[in-house]
């Protein structure tokens, strides 16, 4: 792939849990900037490699090369730096339970960036103002709905003004509308921070409409790469087979 | 076949035993690296006394109930042994000793074990299968610093003063019923105390409860942060707190009883 470096390179990315092969040689490029999102069945290590990516697991082999530096072989500091980066959406918001909505919001900022509460405050009610919740600051995360808190996830991961934003099935769980209205947010965010966007889900076809790439992951490797319009045009038995699957599946 | 019948069941006793082994220094490491968070700054001084409020305020009506009948009961056993002898002047010692040395610590941990410390374990594995943990990790804050070591000083902050508060009452729930009840004098049931209950007592209590302070928040946050799945993960995660917890304070009681002065 010519252009510019890619944001994100993995190598030959290998996990296996117990006697379950998860990952089998992943090899995925994300160019800066774009979004791309990786979809396939669920429970077929989705997830475990985006928590690769993270940091939050180690391959048995392969890396994970973020902004140059391969996050499978970093530790500590060295690790934190890197993640200082992301903004990351867990499948269920990971919200605090302990905090308001504002304060879940706050959180990064305040713990990171040591300036004081009335520059970073402003910071905070404004990134929830974008994702719609300007007057629900005050709420805990089990006062307000599902569709909510996934949208004061995504606030708090973009407060810190990311440049690589990971979103785990953002909108599991949610009736359609909602998810069309997250894919929205999602889609307008990144057109205004211009981040680099890794978005695991499993909304065929929605996610076409949205995504710069999309990547199939199949059996532990990436079957196919392409724009939606290559994916959905694909002669791959396989990927045919499984994006009218979950679209028939979807339409009943 | 054969040899499968024999190495299967041998394989699987080798693999319990490498677990075993694996989950004791896990356990062991986990106590190590929040040991060492506590010495890096900056100190999460505002979560440290959330959770001393959880712990320790929270726990104070129970240690009041059970520290008042705990030296209710010693003082009745007490008197009624001591009457047969005829020395039932050194019941205050006899309620004071046993109070401060062995059932205010035990009794008071096993208390906040009961209390503080299931609610620890289910909290922190809740929030390890919520991906709250995980959260922070990936925020660049270790969890170690913001979840566990505020927990870990409320623990050795909060166990020594419920531990005195426990043995001030039962104290007085032994003078209750040995001078309101029996009609022993005041001034023997204290007096007494004044002279046979020594400093190196105090603090032999005072370490125990240290100790037990560490161990049942120590135990809580490890079970909490290594759940397993779902919802039987965190119930399982709490049963198994609470008992490891009881069992090591009073493992850890004899031990430090045959220690200690």
């Amino acid at each position: 792939m010519s252009g510019p470096a890619p944001a994100i390179k993995i190598d030959g990315l290998r996990k296996r849990f117990g006697s379950q092969d998860v990952l089998r040689g992943i090899d995925l490029e994300v160019t800066p900037s774009e979004l791309i999102v990786i979809i396939g069945r669920s429970g077929g290590g989705k997830s475990v490699l985006l928590r690769h990516m993270l940091g939050l697991v180690r391959p048995d082999s392969g890396r994970v090369v973020i902004d140059g530096q391969d996050v499978t072989a970093l530790r500590g500091r060295a690790l934190d730096r890197v993640r200082e980066r992301f903004g990351v959406v867990f499948q269920g918001g990971a919200l605090f339970d302990s905090l308001t909505v504002l304060q879940n919001v706050l959180f990064p900022i305040k713990e990171k960036s040591g300036l004081p509460m009335d520059t970073i405050m402003p910071r905070a009610k404004e990134a929830l103002a974008q994702v719609g919740l300007a007057d629900m600051g005050h709420k805990f995360p089990a006062e307000i709905s599902g569709g909510m808190r996934k949208r004061v996830a995504i606030a708090r991961a973009l407060v810190t003004e990311p440049q690589v934003v990971f979103l785990d099935e953002p909108t599991t769980g949610l009736d359609p509308i909602l998810v069309n209205s997250i894919h929205h947010l999602v889609v307008e965010l990144h057109r205004r921070f211009n981040f680099t966007g890794v978005m695991v889900s499993h909304e065929i076809p929605e996610i076409f409409r949205i995504a710069h790439r999309v990547a199939v992951l199949h059996e532990g490797r990436i079957r196919v790469v392409g724009t939606p319009p290559e994916i959905e045009g694909t002669d791959d038995p396989i990927v045919r087979q499984f994006i009218h699957g979950e679209m028939e599946s979807d339409g009943t | 076949m054969i040899g499968s019948l024999v190495l299967d069941p041998l394989q699987r006793l080798g693999r319990a035993g490498t677990e075993a082994v694996g989950a004791l220094g896990r356990f062991g490491v986990f106590l190590g690296q929040a040991l060492f968070w506590l010495t890096i700054p900056p100190f999460k001084v505002g979560q440290g006394l959330q959770r001393v409020w959880f712990i320790g305020f929270r726990s104070l009506s129970v240690i009041l109930l059970t520290g008042a009948f705990t030296g209710m009961v010693l003082g009745l056993q007490g008197m009624l042994m001591l009457q047969r002898v005829g020395s039932e002047a050194f019941v205050g010692p006899l309620v004071a000793i046993a109070l401060v040395r062995e059932l205010g610590p035990v009794l008071a941990a096993l208390m906040v074990t009961g209390r503080a410390g299931s609610a620890l374990a289910a909290e922190i594995g809740v929030m390890r299968i919520t991906e709250q943990i995980d959260a922070l990790t990936v925020m660049a804050l270790n969890p170690m610093r913001y979840l566990v070591v505020p927990i870990l000083v409320a623990g050795v902050i909060t166990l020594p003063i419920l531990t005195w508060i426990f043995d001030v009452v039962g104290i007085f729930g032994g003078y209750l019923v040995t001078v309101k009840l029996f009609g022993l004098s005041e001034g023997t049931y204290f007096g007494q105390i004044r002279t046979l209950l020594s400093t190196t007592d105090i603090w032999v209590g005072f370490w125990k409860s240290l100790a037990f302070g560490v161990v049942v928040t120590w135990v809580a946050c490890y079970k909490g942060f290594y759940v397993g799945h779902g919802a039987e993960g965190v119930g399982r995660a709490t049963t198994e707190a609470v008992v490891l917890a009881s069992v090591l304070i009073l493992v850890l009681d004899y031990l430090m009883g045959s220690v200690l002065p």
